[in-house]
Order: structure tokens, then sequence, then C-alpha cells
């Protein structure tokens, strides 16, 4: 049995919950199915406003589904259920908190923040490189450095699923590729499993061991892409004729570059 | 440290008080205004020498109502803002009123206020309370309201209850409105104490003011303004310190959205 698992999940946003005079239900996401295995990462990829946002709250419980079945190791999903990290688009630290009170900040909520609870915390935060800013504030921050501790957040709880919602989409392109590297090392290290939402066709391509390609609305998964690529990966990978056949293929099937004989030989 | 910028920080603010004095200065001796009309600002200052003892003994009592108002606005006022954002019914059922309350001139009510709490200091207390209750309330339930989605999914995800989401992240939250609030609300608790004199009282540097206009003694009445400025300075002065205080905790001011 796969470690998380999307059947036919469906979610439609009716007219009388949109507000705002909108007379017509609104599709988001139609009839979505995939599988992930522990410790897979799995880009989700298309574009802006394509529902790709509301799977993953689906299979994070925060959003109820129109239809359909979402099962995450083992269990049905019908609400949240803690056992995963949530990364969102903006780093959301909580300013009155120190860097390694935001870190904690999943363990005050548990009531689990213990001894063992701070040397995990300050762990995390040497993986990313911040050891010397656990009393920073995060105003005191960059914002790459922000989404760091927010990531650090994300996986103090040691969750075996790590959410992520076009986490790295407001940073520049070098530092995206810092934190590209930063999180497969993070996947490594916590053997987590990842559902990745982004926008990027090569940080999509990257990242993943799988990457699901969704369609414009009502979004669909048109295409899922196995990335033959070993890891670990280096930023060399980028330019190699596997990385640049993966980018076509997922381009291919996002409709912006059309199919040739080369997409059809995967 | 006394840098260039700290020079101009105190220097400038220095020089603009005594240009607006001279023109000051300058009307009263160009027109020969009588001192009962408008004083010299030497007179003014010959006032406040003069009177010195009556507007530190005048102006304590008016703090007191200011700050005893001000504190009770806090006390009923914060709680009552929880209240009205964490209850859907208890925000249908109180908020209208409240804020239809809020269009009432609080000064109208003074003299009632008089009339139900004499003329000591609890009816100043109390019309202090009704201005500077308002503002805290408002901007309290703004701030409990105006929590960042993305914080308050994070508590959903950990599973969180509503009072750990309360106590960890709201509250902390709108912190920083409650002082904007809280501001606000000390400079009119000021005028609510001084309404509270003017309306009925014995004591206070309102009714100082009062009976230096209707002696013709303008220099004193002068100089009572003065000492009130002075007092709504101090009183919006220590919820700044307050602030500050508390700012190592405090988030930094929000950016702009």
């Amino acid at each position: 049995m796969p470690f998380g698992s999307v059947q036919g999940a469906r979610k439609i946003f009716l007219a009388k919950e949109r507000g705002g005079g909108a007379h017509e239900d609104l599709v988001a996401l139609d009839d979505a199915s995939f599988d992930f295995e522990a410790g897979e990462f799995v880009s989700l990829l298309g574009p802006s406003g394509c529902g790709k946002t509301t799977l993953l709250r689906m299979v994070a419980g925060l959003m109820p589904r129109s239809g359909g079945s979402i099962m995450v190791n083992g269990k049905d999903v019908d609400g949240p259920y803690g056992d995963y990290g949530f990364v969102f688009q903006a780093p959301s630290l909580m300013p009155w908190r120190t860097v390694l009170q935001n870190v904690l900040f999943p363990m005050d909520v548990l009531k689990r923040n213990d001894a063992a609870a701070r040397n995990r915390a300050h762990e995390l935060l040497a993986l990313v490189g911040l050891a010397d800013f656990a009393s920073s504030r995060p105003h005191q921050l960059s914002g790459g450095m922000q989404q760091r501790v927010a990531l650090c957040r994300a996986l103090i709880h040691a969750p075996k699923l790590l959410l992520m919602d076009e986490p790295f989409g407001a940073l520049d392109e070098l530092t995206r590729l810092e934190m590209n590297d930063l999180l497969l090392n993070i996947r490594k290290e916590t053997g987590a499993s990842v559902l990745f939402v982004t926008h990027s066709i090569s940080e999509a391509v990257y990242l993943a061991d799988k990457v699901l390609v969704f369609s414009r609305r009502p979004a669909r998964i048109v295409e899922q892409l196995t990335v033959n690529l070993a890891y670990p990966r280096s930023q060399a990978v980028r330019f190699t004729p596997e990385f640049t056949l993966a980018k076509r293929l997922a381009s291919e099937a996002l409709g912006i570059v059309a199919p040739t004989a080369a997409g059809g030989a995967h | 440290m006394i840098t260039r910028n700290n020079i101009e920080r105190i220097a400038y603010p220095l020089i603009g008080v005594v240009l607006v004095l001279a023109l000051w200065q300058l009307v009263c001796v160009a027109w020969k205004m009588p001192e009962s009309v408008l004083p010299t600002p030497m007179n003014v200052a010959l006032a406040i020498g003069k009177y010195w003892p009556a507007l530190v003994t005048e102006g304590w009592v008016t703090m007191k109502a200011t700050l005893y108002g001000f504190a009770l606005a806090l006390l009923l006022g914060i709680p009552i803002a929880v209240a009205v954002s964490m209850s859907r019914w208890v925000n249908l059922m109180f908020y209208p009123p409240l804020v239809a309350l809020q269009s009432v001139p609080k000064v109208a009510l003074a003299p009632i206020l008089l009339v139900w709490l004499g003329t000591g200091i609890e009816s100043k207390l109390a019309i202090a309370w009704l201005v500077a209750f308002f503002p805290i309330v408002v901007d309290t339930a703004a701030g409990l309201q105006s929590t960042p989605r993305d914080l308050l999914e994070l508590g959903r995800s950990l599973k969180a209850t509503r009072w750990q989401v309360f106590s960890m992240v709201q509250f902390p939250a709108a912190l920083p409105y409650v002082f904007t609030g809280a501001k606000v609300a000390v400079t009119l608790a000021v005028i609510g104490a001084v309404i509270g004199e003017f309306v009925g009282s014995s004591d206070g540097l309102g009714f100082l003011l009062l009976s230096a206009t209707s002696q013709i003694n303008t220099s004193l009445a002068f100089a009572a303004l003065f000492a009130l400025s002075v007092l709504g300075t101090i009183a919006y002065l220590l919820v700044v310190v307050a602030e500050r205080a508390l700012s190592g905790w405090l988030p930094p001011p929000l950016p702009k959205h």
C-alpha cells in the first residue's frame, strides 16, 4: 500500500459559498488521482490558480473535499491530523518570537517543548545554516533565511510528510537554487515524503522523483512524469540532456511546447 | 550620543518654538492687545511661575481622573473586544449597539453622569472612561480579527485548541493594535476629564481654567492650557513607554499591505 493515496479528489466551490455575486459553481479541481510512497518527493506543477494549492490543503485536511478519497499513512483524511509540516508561500513567522521560539511553536501547541525538542530545534537550525541566529528576531533575517526558519518549524515535530505551497516563489533565483539543494538535503536527512507545489518547471524537475502536471481550470492532472535522475543531485544536473528532456516533457504536458518525436519517446 | 542627526532633532523644533513665540509677542505688541484678551508669552510665563503650586495641585487632580478612567477603559475594553471577536453571538448581539453608542456625543452625557455620580472624581473618571473605552474596544477587536491567515492555518494544522490559538497567536498579534487604540484613548481621556471638570467640579485644571476666565485672568487661563498640554503629553508618553518596554516582545511595525 502506498504511503499516501489520492483517488478522484474533487473540489467544487459552490456559488453561494463564493459570494461576491458569483452565480456559477467553480470547479477548482477535477478528479485528481495519484499515489506517493514514503520518502518520495512529488512536485505539483501547473499554472497559477489551477488548484494545486487546493489539493495540497485537502491533503492537509485544512479544506474539505467535494468528492473522492484521500488516505495518508493508512488513515482517511477528514480534518487536520498534525502529522505533517506545512510551509506556506510567505515565511509567516511570529514577529514576537525569536527564531528558536518560532521553530518550537509546534512543540508548544503539542505540549512537547522539552529539552529534546530544543536540541532538535538547534540541530535543524544548524542543518539550514542558521545555528548562530537562534536568538535573533525574524525581522532581522533576510527572506531566504526566514523561509529556512519556516522549514525548521515544519520539521520540528518530525512529521512523515512535508507539504509545501510554493515556498520559494518569492525568493530571488540564486537563493532559490540554494534552497532547493538545502531541501533535498533535508529530505535525505529526515526521510519525509514531500508534496511540493510550484509553477517553476525547472524547480519541479530538479527536486522531484515524480512531477504531476496540472492543466488550467478546471484543473486535472494531465501527466505524471517520473524524473530519471539519481540523487544526490547537484546544480550540474541542470545541464544534462536528461534534465532538458524532463523539462521538455513537462512543458509539452503544460501545452507551452508542441509535442515532438522526442516527447513521445518516454 | 551626540550626532549631527540628534542635534538637528533637538535644534530644529526649538527654533520652531522660538519663532512661534516671537510671532505671538509681535502680534501682542503691534496690535496693542490688552492682557485680558491675549496675554504675551511673557505674561503667560509669569503666570505659570506665580500659580505654579496651583497648577501642579489641580493638574494632579486631572491626571488622576485621566489615568483612572484610561485604566478602567483598558480593563473593561480588552475583555469586551475579546468577547466580541471570539463569539459570533456576542458580536451580533452587542457590537452593533456598541458602535451605535459610539456615535453619541459623550460630552452630552456629562451632565447626566454628573447627576448620577456627583461632582467628585467619580463623574470625571466616568467621562474619561467613556471616551477612552471605544477606541480600545474597536482597535483591539480589529487586531484580533486581522490575524494572518497562515498563522491560523498553522495552528489548525497542529490541532491547536481555541485557547492555544488565542493566547499564542491572536492576542500577541493584536497587541500593536491595542497600543494604537490606547494611544488614541489616553489623549481622549484627558479631554474627558476636563469636560467633567467643566460641567461640574471644584478642582482640576478644567475648573482652574473656568474660574480664571470668569475672573478675566486670561494669563492664568493660558497657563492652565499649557499645564493641560503638558499633562496630555505625559499621559501619552506613559503609553509609549509601556509600548517600548514590551517592544522586545511586540512585533516591529507590520509592513503596510
